[in-house]
């Protein structure tokens, strides 16, 4: 019985794509204009040229974070919708480290990527403390913390360590803090698929793995176990945000420059539909990231050549979640049989 | 119950007491904050009044924030294109039981998990809506006050309860309507049972999926009410992602008020009033706090509910859990 489920993990997410793009490409011609070319654009935009290629790579980098930090919760049955708000503190950490301190490159770019891990997986432990402190659920305590973090950083870009001129941003970041890129590949990308590798290592290899993947597929049999479920929920939700962070200390070293606030302007949710696209398996986060990095990639192509706003991408993903979610519809039509275990199972109802 | 019913007496008095102070001493102020409370704490009781009616029947919604962005969106396309503010509110209405429809579909027939679905609705909405919205659409005008008669003219109570537009009324009288169906009529009692006792309700030939798929849309309708109040009512335009965190305000009012009506309405009250006195206070130049902090004010309270109210109110026993037959 393991063949066919791991063939279905894969078929099902691949189907899901298609049919999202499918759907999607019905909406652009009921709007107006031809899907074909739609698509053609956003292909040549993304893959089109090195330049093309190279912002894909940007682009898909902090997604492969953020898919990692939604996956790596799923794994304890936690849900962490708050990768915004954490990739937010690991930018501005990371940016005010990266211009304040003086060091050497060699200590300053780790140091710097270091302190916005950290400064993330605060901000997400705060959500696994409250749930197990006080049982208040982490999907809301994530999002209004991604509002707060939203307001907290504007303040501080706008406020006390605001740059001279009339911009509400950080000063712009030494030389020493920069992650350099290697041709056209980001140096970024580069760590961040060694970081899948740990992550996966972390889940499969060690005790820890293994507790929060207990605590995950039944949390009373950790108990009896003997695992303290309390100490794995917060130290999940810590890593968790670590990972973001630290896609936010890599935004700020390798893209931008300095924390300025707005720069992932984007709805936030994509980790979301990264891990379930990957089955919150971290190897699989990197195609779905791909994919999503690709399709923010060449939006401003489709719109320039295809005259199709660049929110298509937004519906696209929706989509793309809500089939691989209800992937009983895609079950029903390709006729799988099967128990569904990758799908993740969360701590479903209110508190405890 | 008593030393329950005793305790809200003496808050109820205290606060009325400390109104008809504050009014005694400002009274344009007293009449712009409680006023600002009012239509603040309005989305927030209908989000609240749809979570309740979707988790009373078992279903966990958090979805309501998408649903409040369908209803507010489709409301206001609505309005540009007919011009008419009763089809408006019509098209909200059936926005929001649309969604409640696919809420229902995935979370009671495909049996998704529940806080999958509700995500998952949410970001088809933030997706879909920003993606037909075209700036530059105008609406023929938004929903007017109207004044209540002679009942309008009385002081304070005036001004702040007799003298608001539309919607602000029917919230008011919805939430006494939900509170009576839920625990004065057959279909309260049935939605109750089947999400506390499922099993039992089924094998007293309640059909538990019906039961939850009406409970469910009709909350998705409350939903994308309090998205027409913010698009009709309130800002009389469409913004993307206008609702700003409101659907999930409203879950911690809902889980403060101990799914109950009226405590929701207790609730959104107070973060209504957390609001309007914040605006006031800044608006006044009585204190002068970065708007960031101001900003954040709701989000913060929002937390501090769910971590000081969660362990001691008990949601329905079926909340969450899909029922196999």
């Amino acid at each position: 019985m393991e063949r066919p489920n791991k063939l279905q993990s894969i078929a099902i997410p691949l189907i899901a794509v298609l049919m999202a793009l499918l759907i999607g490409a019905v909406i652009i011609l009921i709007s107006g204009s031809n899907p074909l070319a739609a698509y053609g654009a956003l292909l040549e935009g993304a893959f089109g040229s090195a330049k093309g290629i190279a912002r894909t790579l940007e682009k898909s980098t902090p997604l492969i974070f953020s898919g990692l930090a939604v996956a790596f919760a799923f794994k304890a049955g936690l849900f962490n919708i708050g990768g915004q708000g954490q990739l937010l503190f690991g930018a501005l950490v990371a940016g005010i480290i990266g211009y304040a301190v003086s060091l050497p490159a060699l200590l300053h770019i780790p140091l710097a990527v270091l302190g916005g891990c950290v400064a993330g997986g605060l901000y997400a432990g705060l959500s696994g403390w409250l749930k197990t402190q006080f049982g208040a659920h982490e999907v809301i305590t994530t999002i209004m913390l991604n509002f707060i973090a939203s307001n907290i950083t504007d303040y501080v870009a706008d406020g006390p360590l605001k740059d001279e001129g009339i911009i509400a941003r950080l000063p712009q970041i030494q030389d020493s803090a920069v992650l350099p890129a290697i041709g056209p590949v980001p140096t970024g990308f580069l760590l961040a698929i060694v970081v899948v590798f740990i992550t996966a290592w972390l889940l499969d290899k060690t005790t820890v793995g293994y507790e929060i993947q207990t605590v995950g597929k039944n949390p009373n049999a950790a108990k009896y176990a003997g695992m303290k479920v309390a100490r794995t929920v917060v130290l999940t939700m810590f890593i968790s945000g670590l990972l973001a962070g630290m896609g936010g200390a890599i935004e700020t070293q390798g893209v931008v420059g300095r924390f300025q606030p707005g720069f992932n302007a984007g709805l936030g949710f994509e980790g979301i539909t990264i891990a379930m696209l990957a089955k919150t398996n971290p190897y699989g986060v990197i195609p779905a990231a791909l994919l999503v990095g690709a399709m923010q990639s060449g939006a401003s192509q489709m719109q320039f050549d295809a005259k199709v706003a660049p929110e298509i991408i937004d519906v696209v993903l929706g989509l793309m979640l809500f089939l691989v979610s209800a992937d009983m519809i895609i079950r029903r039509l390709i006729r799988a049989r099967g128990d569904d275990d990758s799908q993740p199972r969360l701590s479903s109802g209110w508190g405890n | 119950m008593n030393k329950t019913n005793r305790l809200i007496t003496i808050i109820v008095t205290v606060i009325l007491v400390a109104i008809v102070a504050a009014y005694l001493w400002d009274a344009r102020s007293t009449v712009a904050v409680l006023s600002s409370t009012l239509r603040q704490s309005t989305p927030l009781v209908l989000g609240a009044l749809c979570g309740l009616l979707c988790e009373r029947s078992g279903v966990i919604n958090i979805g309501i924030e998408g649903q409040m962005l369908f209803g507010a969106f489709i409301g206001f396309l609505a309005n540009v294109y007919t011009g008419n503010l009763i089809m408006a509110i019509v098209a909200a209405l059936l926005a929001g039981a649309l969604s409640g429809l696919l809420l229902a579909y995935m979370s009671v027939s495909l049996k998704m998990d529940q806080i999958i679905a509700g995500t998952v609705l949410n970001i088809l909405a933030l997706g879909v809506t920003g993606y037909f919205y075209q700036q530059g659409l105008t609406t023929q005008g938004k929903l007017p006050t109207v004044p209540l008669g002679p009942l309008a003219d009385l002081p304070l109570v005036g001004p702040v309860l007799f003298s608001n537009p539309p919607i602000t009324y029917a919230t008011l009288l919805l939430v006494m309507v939900v509170h009576y169906v839920l625990f004065y009529t057959r279909w309260g009692l049935r939605t109750r049972a089947v999400g506390e006792k499922p099993r039992a309700a089924d094998t007293l030939g309640i059909n538990v999926y019906k039961v939850r798929y009406w409970n469910v849309i009709i909350g998705g309708m409350l939903a994308g009410l309090a998205g027409g109040f913010l698009t009709l009512e309130a800002v009389g335009t469409f913004e993307r992602n206008m609702t700003n965190g409101r659907g999930f305000i409203a879950l911690a009012v809902l889980i403060f008020g101990k799914w109950t009506p009226f405590g929701a309405w207790g609730g959104a009250l107070l973060f209504g009033f957390a609001i309007a006195a914040q605006t006031q206070l800044q608006l006044s130049g009585a204190v002068d706090i970065p708007h960031q902090f101001i900003g954040m004010l709701p989000y913060v309270l929002t937390i501090l509910v769910l971590a000081g109210f969660i362990g001691r109110s008990r949601p329905p026993a079926a909340s969450g859990i899909p029922y196999e037959k």
